[in-house]
């Protein structure tokens, strides 16, 4: 460790990680200061109740140690399952896509916790083999992967489905299976990909994809969004239009501006100085995640902590990928700095998981 | 426990080892990952910044062209001929409607459109881009306005525009002088581009293609302002990033009166001709009529296909301006130029007498020219040759002269050369020549050509403003006059006075050859025996004059000319030209009918109720400076 004892004692008995905390409101920063540019007072002080409850959460989780949901894992990935499948039966419609179960006092989205359990559950399951993984073991991980994945794609949100593949598949990978199954996996993707497009994409989603291949061909139809948050983000500019003065998405060119399309405003009014920032924290934070990945102490935790740290990547990749053109529209937020309450919670809590693996640690050892 | 078991078989430094080497190739990953989104993002704001910020301004910066007040015009007296009204024009912007179709259909029922306004709609529709207002109905009454204002939530992409409107307050009086405005089209646009002035139109409508309107567009256009606004993603304007304001055309004053107008327009009454009375010390139009005329507030608001064909089509010719584009044989309004000439050249002398026995014979030859004046005048000299308009006199002096003398002579007068009218519709007529018959029709000039020409017949046509503008120097002893309609330029802060040219064009030997041929002039409306004496013998003022009777079909040798035989159109036309008074020209007149008969029992009168009108006014309102008054 290389905290010094004072940080150590204080942080390390209230189970957090300063680093990520440091990250972590750094971006919750960026994140209100857009979300006021946007949407005002309004919007920020939503933002602030959320991000309260969601660091709660996040503290929360971390006080549990690892061993708690090691033992709780298999549980709670079957009853998810169960509720996806539930989703999907008598699920709440939303925006034209079954995602919402609804509890009563609350709506509830269970792809979300899918999110979280699907890393514990393929590290759960590849932990009880040494590593490196074997092909069997392999094979049944993905199963696991699969099985929920297609349950969430069905109800269509692609987004949050290859998130949860890749948090299922990340394990794998980081249990070390061969590179010759890894090869042979890339080569079955591919060889899926027009079965994927001829029979199990919507007609929406295939819409997106061709959006993406020449978004000028339709500028204000499916194409609209993809070039206004280009134009948004390349007016920006080195140093940006200023705070509160990006024309683009103060005069609603940018669609969805303050979720899914918060880092073309963000780009647009602090240019690419403020994204060089952005991303740097980025990076900061997935560093330490990956540190921390490294300094756990099993297998299990070592996988969920990796796991966790990849995903959040992917999350930023593909946000700041399909806004600036380069992926199709799949609706994945920027992590943290979107506007929205479920899909927060998820990523603290995730980063309290990691906080845990961190604190909790059943014998020291130098290294 | 199992997992207990299996752990303590673990070798955990290998797999932390494993790990680890995992761990760094997915962060050399995410490095080539950042990087891919990193480079991405330098080519969307550094390498193409000036494209998506041209882009983003395209977005939200509107420039909305505010198109100028087009200058009013007014009579000498600052009565209004040509003025803007404001009008209520119902537009749609096609791509920003819901459903055009049955917008229009709901519209047909609402303001109960007519079939020709939907098919002239579609018609436009189809050929303008979408994102350009389109008019529905022009003028709309003030009910029809608060109607559609009602319902406008219904009808997204349609509103209705205030706007001003020419509106010529005296209708077909002033067509030929004011022309109109029309709705710019491909020919004007071209015309437009090529003078480099497309900013300049941007947001106007209207052109002037007739007349004044058109001559003056320049002035009476002025420049357009500019306003950028600044709009959100539904185009609403969001807030005005600046503003230029539209610099009005100015207005102009013209130099016809518009008593003076009404009253030729009035004498004209159902003839077919021209009146035109010009100052004759300044060249300024008081008065010019070309009758038939039309209204020209129906090319305004878009003259209908089937009323254009029947004003094309009329054999009255309604839309050609008869005074200056109307061709006539000037007949024996030039006598007075041709005794000029004739004096100058000493081809006669003021005691030069030749006997007329009603014909004359072209010498070794037989063909013969005969005199209006079946029986002759007997012995006659240049006066009376003037006074009653002896052609035999001139038969011979002409000949004499020959046509390579008349021609250039004539030229200096003005004839078979534009007026300098401020007018772009005139004709030069036919000024003829031995050089223009050999390229006109590949023969020679014969002499006989040359006798015609004595008299103001033959190949030799005129305009009237032509005529006025050779009265008028004769009346100047041969200082140069242009004629001119406009008076000055209004602006806001000053008043500009065109000048133009007086001098002398016209030299003669001897100042006493311009007494013989304005006495002569003067004879005719003063002696008994003059051609003009009936109608101007009481007149309180002095008048010099000369009547013109042209024939239009040639009548054989030894046929004599009946009118009540000859069909209407055949008949000769009748014209007269006069200047008064005698000692001190003031205003020059010209008279041209079509089909009317003789020039001093037709024309001759309505000079005369034209001057009287004129010295009439002098006596009330005395004296209205002959000059523009902006010089004082």
């Amino acid at each position: 460790m290389v905290s010094t004892q004072a940080q150590k004692s204080i942080f390390y008995r209230l189970h957090i990680d300063p680093y990520l905390l440091l990250g972590l409101f750094a971006l919750m920063s960026i994140s209100l200061t857009v979300l006021y540019s946007v949407g005002g007072l309004d919007m920020l002080y939503r933002q602030v109740t959320r991000l309260a409850i969601a660091l709660t959460v996040m503290i929360f989780i971390a006080q549990i140690p690892p061993e708690w949901y090691q033992r709780w894992t298999p549980a709670i990935f079957l009853v998810s399952v169960l509720l996806l499948i539930a989703v999907l039966v008598i699920g709440h419609t939303g925006k034209g896509a079954q995602r919402w179960l609804d509890l009563g006092f609350t709506k509830f989205q269970p792809s979300e916790i899918m999110k979280l359990i699907m890393p514990l559950m393929v590290a759960y399951y590849v932990s009880q083999f040494t590593m490196p993984t074997r092909f069997k073991q392999a094979f049944i991980a993905l199963l696991i992967v699969v099985i929920p994945t297609l349950l969430i794609a069905k109800q269509p949100d692609l987004g949050t489905s290859i998130l949860v593949a890749s948090s299922g598949i990340f394990v794998l990978f980081l249990s070390g299976v061969s590179w010759i199954y890894i090869g042979l996996a890339v080569a079955a993707v591919l060889a899926f990909i027009p079965i994927l497009w001829f029979f199990l994409m919507l007609d929406y989603q295939r819409g997106r994809v061709l959006t993406l291949l020449n978004p000028e061909a339709d500028p204000l139809g499916a194409g609209y969004h993809i070039i206004q948050s280009k134009i948004a983000i390349g007016s920006g500019g080195l140093w940006g239009k200023g705070w509160m003065h990006g024309t683009q998405s103060q005069l609603e060119f940018l669609p969805e501006r303050h979720t899914d399309f918060i880092f073309s405003v963000f780009s647009e009014e602090f240019g690419f100085v403020g994204v060089l920032l952005l991303l740097s924290i980025y990076i900061f934070l997935i560093t330490r995640g990956l540190i921390i990945a490294n300094q756990a102490q099993d297998a299990f935790t070592k996988l969920i902590a990796g796991s966790i740290t990849l995903t959040f990547f992917v999350y930023v990749f593909v946000n700041i990928g399909m806004v600036s053109g380069l992926l199709p529209v799949v609706g994945v937020p920027l992590p943290i700095v979107s506007f929205g309450g479920t899909s927060i919670v998820t990523l603290l809590a995730g980063f309290g998981i990691l906080m845990s693996i961190h604190t909790h640690k059943r014998f020291n050892i130098k290294r | 426990m199992v997992k207990r078991k299996r752990n303590s078989i673990r070798n955990h430094s290998a797999e932390s080892a494993l790990f680890m080497r995992r761990t760094i190739v997915v962060f050399l990953g995410i490095l080539l990952a950042v990087a891919v989104l990193f480079t991405n993002l330098y080519y969307l704001q550094i390498n193409s910044f000036d494209t998506y910020k041209t882009r983003s301004n395209a977005n939200r910066i509107s420039v909305q062209t505010v198109p100028p007040n087009r200058g009013l015009i007014y009579d000498r007296n600052g009565v209004i001929l040509a003025e803007n009204r404001p009008v209520y024009s119902l537009q749609v912007i096609a791509n920003k409607a819901n459903d055009l179709k049955n917008d229009i259909k709901r519209l047909t029922k609402l303001l109960s459109l007519t079939d020709d306004e939907i098919e002239k709609f579609n018609k436009s529709n189809r050929y303008s881009r979408s994102f350009k207002a389109i008019t529905i109905r022009d003028q709309l009454t003030p009910e029809e306005v608060a109607l559609f204002t009602v319902n406008q939530h219904l009808f997204k992409g349609f509103s209705i525009q205030a706007s001003l409107k020419r509106y010529y307050p005296f209708g077909n009086a002033f067509t030929h002088v004011l022309g109109y405005i029309a709705k710019i089209n491909n020919r004007d646009l071209e015309k437009i581009e090529a003078k480099g002035e497309r900013a300049r139109y941007q947001g106007t409508h209207y052109i002037g293609k007739l007349g004044i309107e058109k001559y003056y567009e320049d002035i009476l256009h002025g420049q357009p302002g500019q306003r950028q606004v600044e709009v959100d993603s539904w185009g609403k304007v969001i807030r005005t990033l600046s503003f230029t304001a539209p610099t009005p055309g100015k207005d102009i004053k013209l130099n016809i009166d518009i008593n003076l107008q009404l009253k030729a327009q009035e004498l004209l009454g159902d003839n077919r001709g021209s009146i035109i009375l010009m100052e004759a010390k300044t060249g300024a139009i008081l008065s010019l009529v070309s009758a038939p005329s039309y209204d020209p507030n129906l090319f305004v608001t878009g003259i209908s296909q089937k009323k254009y064909q029947a004003l094309l089509e009329s054999r009255d010719r309604p839309l050609i301006n008869r005074a200056t584009q109307g061709r006539y044989p000037p007949a024996s309004t030039i006598k007075p130029q041709m005794a000029l000439l004739a004096l100058d050249e000493k081809v006669i002398t003021e005691e030069t007498k030749i006997y007329d026995p009603g014909w004359w014979i072209v010498p070794n030859s037989k063909r013969r020219f005969r005199d209006w004046k079946r029986w002759g005048h007997g012995l006659v000299d240049v006066f009376h040759a003037i006074e009653q308009s002896c052609d035999t006199f001139f038969y011979d002096t002409s000949y004499k002269l020959g046509i390579d003398r008349i021609e250039p002579f004539m030229r200096l007068f003005g004839f078979g050369e534009y007026s300098g009218l401020d007018l772009a519709e005139e004709t030069k007529a036919i000024m003829p020549s031995r050089d223009w018959k050999r390229e006109r029709f590949n023969q020679p000039w014969y002499d006989g050509d040359t006798i015609s020409i004595g008299i103001g017949q033959g190949y030799w046509t005129v305009t009237p403003i032509q005529l006025t503008k050779a009265t008028a120097m004769l009346a100047r002893r041969g200082d140069n006059i242009k004629p001119h309609i406009l008076q000055s330029i209004i602006s806001a802060d000053e008043t500009v006075t065109p000048e133009y040219d007086t001098s002398k064009k016209v030299t003669l030997a001897s100042e006493r050859y311009w007494n013989i041929a304005l006495e002569a002039m003067q004879g005719v409306t003063s002696k008994r025996r003059g051609t003009a004496y009936r109608t101007f013998g009481d007149a309180p003022y002095t008048v010099a004059g000369k009547s013109g009777t042209a024939q239009v079909i040639n009548i054989k040798e030894d046929e004599v000319y009946d009118a009540d035989k000859i069909s209407e159109r055949h008949r000769d036309n009748a014209m007269f030209i006069a200047f008064a008074p005698f000692e001190s020209p003031e205003i020059v007149a010209t008279v041209v009918l079509e089909n009317a008969g003789g020039g001093s029992t037709n024309a001759a009168p309505i000079a005369r109720a034209l001057f009287d009108e004129y010295f009439k006014a002098q006596e009330q309102v005395s004296p209205i400076p002959a000059t523009s008054p902006a010089d004082q």
